[in-house]
């Protein structure tokens, strides 16, 4: 089958003209996006953007109104072990201790009444994990007895024993304290380096995005196209912007890095400014495994795309923009239009987003 | 500063004073109905409206501490005992069917949403008032006093339950999932151990109900029971059986809510209502 074909090439996440309506109105509008295994992948963008809705989407937890998701090549829809998930809250089970909630994707894996070989089976697995999140002392309390930080700490844990292909995260340590949040960031790299997780990361605080990332996507709704003025308040999210950025030896320090801030106030200016709108054929996706899917409607220059034509997996299609770079350079026509789609896939672009509102 | 005792929003009484105060109606109580016993049996000693303590404690050694001349049993005990097992029938089978059905219900919409409006009219509908159908279509045995009971609170419990589960955060099912619960699992070995506790206030809440249907079925059809035995002798009057009788189903129901109380913090150490 190409789908086995694709596996060993296929990037670990892969999405191709994702959209999502509510009704009329449009929150994730033709969402391109793909992602290498190994890489710590984060999501930023304005409040209400939709990138918990794009989260959710590739969890299973809510459905694509049109695209495709996929992990390693193989289309998926709804919640399955190949991706495990983080939530800000409401990842850990009450009822179960510290140490039973890392248990428990492995006691799945048995029936009910062979409980106590699965624990006999898999403690020592779990007890490490929760050593390795620094929280093993706690290992018998149960969460209510956890402050946030330490349950954070067992949900990490309980998404690792899984060994899921990618990790997401919606705003994992957006409700802890300062302090415990960067004790949890240091962790999570920790734990990413040592487990070579790959992990897709939705959080709307900036710095935490360039600190942990190495790629940071900005989701906005800022941004204009060709489809008129029409389409304006039915104009759902797209990826504005796609940064590489480097891992850094030390990265405690690099918060105060002049690269740093520089880097954080360009993402706010691409993302967060509604009054800066760049258009869909000038989006700084400057990351390697940046490509875009456009619509003739979103670009009225281009040709509609020639669905025959193959393109490499995982490969630029789009040449990058240079880094913060204001000037609209002219592109050529349809040159974002091609698709890297993984061989087999038809790439022709859904019907356009219903502009209800307009 | 120091708090009032007694007076105001602020009041603090003291460890004594709270026992004082939560005791002082039931001192009341007792002591207006002795008064009233006292003076009606002053005036007329064959009274038979309120009977004295040694009245009804004779009532009780008589029904509970003497075998009955023509059954040779302990009538009290008999009575408790049929009770029981018919409220204990009916509950289970509550409490049972409530939780598969609430919980499957909440999370299967296919099946929710079939059953919800179904079980939304039963819960409506008086028990009472389908007392006679009940007994029509049950026979006047056992088996009715049952399903009044058990039609009485399940659809209550079968709401409860379909309500928290719904109320469950939606991110917990979808965690499961990615943990590779499959459906069944998801239903059985995630949710069931969480609404437990939810089942058994529930169950606390529904007793009340089941007590009262239980005393209606045996007052209206049947041969023992604590509810036959108070509208048995009801027909002479007999305060001194009746006033027993009552406190004794006060106390088993008060202690069946305290075990229940027990097990919730002694197995539910996480579970907070």
């Amino acid at each position: 089958m190409s789908a086995a074909n694709d596996k060993s090439t296929a990037p670990r996440l892969h999405i191709e003209n994702v959209y999502k309506r509510y009704g009329g109105r449009t929150v994730l509008d033709n969402i391109d996006l793909s992602v290498t295994k190994g890489e710590l992948c984060i999501v930023v963008g304005p409040s209400g953007c939709g990138k918990s809705t794009l989260l959710r989407i590739v969890v299973g937890q809510e459905q694509a109104s049109a695209g495709d998701v996929m992990i390693d090549g193989e289309p998926v829809a709804l919640p399955d072990a190949s991706r495990g998930i983080v939530y800000q809250k409401y990842s850990l089970y009450p009822h179960l201790t510290a140490l039973e909630n890392v248990l428990l994707g492995k006691m799945l894996e048995y029936p009910f009444y062979r409980r106590r070989s699965a624990v006999e089976a898999h403690r020592d697995e779990a007890m490490e994990l929760l050593k390795r999140a620094r929280i093993a002392e706690h290992a018998d309390k149960y969460p209510n007895e956890l402050s946030g930080g330490m349950q954070q700490r067992v949900a990490i844990a309980q998404t690792l024993i899984k060994r899921p292909r990618i990790v997401l995260m919606d705003e994992p340590f957006g409700a802890l304290d300062a302090g415990v949040r960067e004790d949890m960031q240091v962790l999570l790299l920790e734990l990413w380096e040592a487990y070579g997780m790959t992990v897709f990361f939705v959080t709307h605080d900036l710095e935490e995005a360039v600190y942990l990332g190495t790629r940071v996507l900005v989701l906005s709704q800022y941004y204009t196209d060709d489809r008129g003025p029409a389409a304006g308040p039915a104009r759902g999210a797209k990826i504005v912007a796609d940064h590489a950025l480097p891992r850094r030896a030390m990265p405690t320090v690099a918060k105060s890095a002049p690269e740093f801030t520089e880097l954080v106030m360009q993402i706010r200016h691409e993302g967060f400014d509604p009054a800066y709108l760049r258009h869909v054929r000038d989006f700084n996706l400057e990351h390697p495994d940046a490509f875009q899917t456009l619509t003739p409607e979103e670009d009225g220059r281009a040709t509609r795309p020639d669905s025959s034509a193959p393109s490499p997996t995982g490969s630029a299609s789009l040449a990058p923009f240079p880094s913060g770079s204001d000037s609209s350079t002219p592109s050529p026509p349809g040159r974002n239009a091609s698709s890297p789609s993984p061989p087999g896939r038809d790439p022709s672009p859904p019907s356009p987003p219903g502009r209800g509102l307009g | 500063m120091r708090l009032p005792g007694f007076f105001g929003v602020h009041a603090s009484p003291s460890p004594r004073m709270r026992w004082v105060l939560a005791l002082a109606p039931f001192v009341l109580l007792v002591a207006v109905y002795l008064t009233a016993s006292h003076f009606r049996l002053e005036d007329n000693p064959d009274d038979k409206i309120l009977p004295s303590v040694g009245q009804m404690v004779d009532a009780v050694d008589r029904l509970a501490f003497t075998r009955d001349e023509r059954s040779g049993e302990f009538v009290m005990l008999h009575d408790t005992l049929s009770s029981l097992q018919r409220l204990a029938i009916g509950i289970g089978l509550s409490a049972v069917v409530g939780l598969l059905l609430g919980m499957n219900m909440a999370l299967f919409p296919g099946m929710g949403i079939t059953l919800i409006a179904m079980v939304t009219f039963i819960s409506i509908i008086p028990p009472l008032a389908i007392l006679p159908i009940i007994f029509i279509s049950f026979g006047v045995d056992e088996l009715a006093k049952v399903m009044l009971i058990f039609l009485g609170t399940f659809p209550l419990i079968t709401r409860d339950i379909y309500g928290s589960v719904k109320a469950m955060p939606q991110e917990q099912l979808t965690k499961a999932l990615t943990l590779g619960a499959r459906e069944l699992q998801l239903v059985y070995r995630v949710v069931l151990p969480q609404v437990m506790p939810r089942l058994i206030e529930t169950v606390r809440l529904s007793l009340g109900g089941g007590w009262l249907f239980l005393i209606a079925a045996e007052a209206i059809a049947s041969i023992d029971g604590l509810g036959y035995r108070i509208f048995l002798v009801r027909r002479y009057l007999a305060m001194d059986v009746i006033i027993p009788y009552v406190l004794w189903i006060t106390f088993l129901g008060f202690f069946m809510d305290w075990s229940l109380r027990q097990i919730l913090q002694r197995r539910y150490r996480w579970y907070r209502s």
